[in-house]
């Protein structure tokens, strides 16, 4: 492992660099695909409204593999992500258009660990809604 | 009809192997858009110390749709194809990062069952090694299924 953030260099309270990701339904397909996860609310609209979701939404999953990205992109190195918690209190509603959805990924470190690890809590928004709590990704630094 | 609790705590595993390869891990990088290059190229994943090109951290938990769902396609456990479940919360841990040419196994405990107001919600752990018996990775999932809870079977 080979992060290029130094344990020595980050604080409790240092943030992670702000990351945005569009959500595009071509994605959600892409990601039913890759994962085998066709669950119809995430492609097909009549199946999402018919379960009380305004639209199709994107997979829990997915939604924080985006977020997790942040850290990896952050520290250089994704083996350094040593795991990740992370509740899906809001659906991520990805809308069939050419705009989808925005998220917003916004990280900061919130405990210093043993073994140059740290613990990052993280806030992911769409629309201006929490859409991911508790989010915390723990991290081996070098 | 309401979950069947006699699940909590029973276990699965199978003797099938599910082999990493390097385009497996190539299109899920791209279904996410991480392209990280530890992903795709075995050079730069070597100069990070890894023996081949890495998975992203949320690859293990597609495993789930190969050997972890047993329990959604067994009829005494209760859940129906309608109305559809959602996904409440995740939890990854990895003891090394997954990468092309892991032999992997998973075991899927089944942990609990619970009525949240009109749902009910229930818990997967999936713990995920190499044949040769090395932790890997461990996921939890915790998965409501809408509507289901205090209703009576048929």
């Amino acid at each position: 492992m080979a992060s290029r953030i130094r344990y020595e260099d980050v604080e409790v309270g240092t943030p992670v660099p702000p990351c945005e990701f569009n959500v595009l339904r071509v994605q959600l397909l892409r990601f039913c695909g890759a994962c085998s996860d066709y669950t119809g609310t995430h492609w097909n609209e009549r199946i999402a409204k018919s379960v009380g979701l305004p639209d199709v939404i994107a997979h829990g999953t997915f939604t924080i593999a985006e977020a997790v990205r942040m850290v990896s992109d952050w520290i250089g190195d994704p083996g350094a992500v040593l795991g990740y918690e992370a509740t899906f209190c809001n659906p991520v509603v990805v809308p069939d258009d050419d705009r989808g959805a925005m998220l917003h990924v916004m990280g900061v470190v919130e405990e210093k660990l043993d073994a140059k690890r740290v613990v990052l809590r993280l806030t992911v928004k769409s629309r201006d809604i929490k859409v991911v709590s508790g989010a915390r990704v723990t991290a081996r630094l070098s | 009809m309401s979950l069947n609790r006699a699940f909590i705590g029973r276990s699965q595993s199978w003797d099938e192997v599910y082999e990493v390869s390097r385009e497996k891990i190539r299109d899920y990088a791209l279904a996410t858009g991480d392209m990280h290059p530890a992903y795709t190229d075995a050079k730069v994943a070597r100069s990070l110390g890894y023996p081949d090109v890495i998975a992203p951290p949320s690859f293990a938990v597609m495993l789930f749709f190969r050997y972890g769902g047993w329990p959604l396609y067994d009829g005494t456990f209760g859940k129906k194809k309608a109305p559809v479940c959602v996904h409440r919360a995740q939890r990854a841990t990895h003891y090394r990062p997954i990468h092309a040419g892991d032999r992997l196994l998973q075991t899927t405990v089944v942990n609990d069952v619970t009525d949240i107001g009109p749902h009910e919600q229930f818990t997967m752990t999936h713990e995920i090694s190499t044949v040769e018996g090395e932790r890997v990775c461990t996921i939890v999932n915790t998965i409501i299924s809408r509507g289901t809870a205090g209703v009576e079977g048929q």
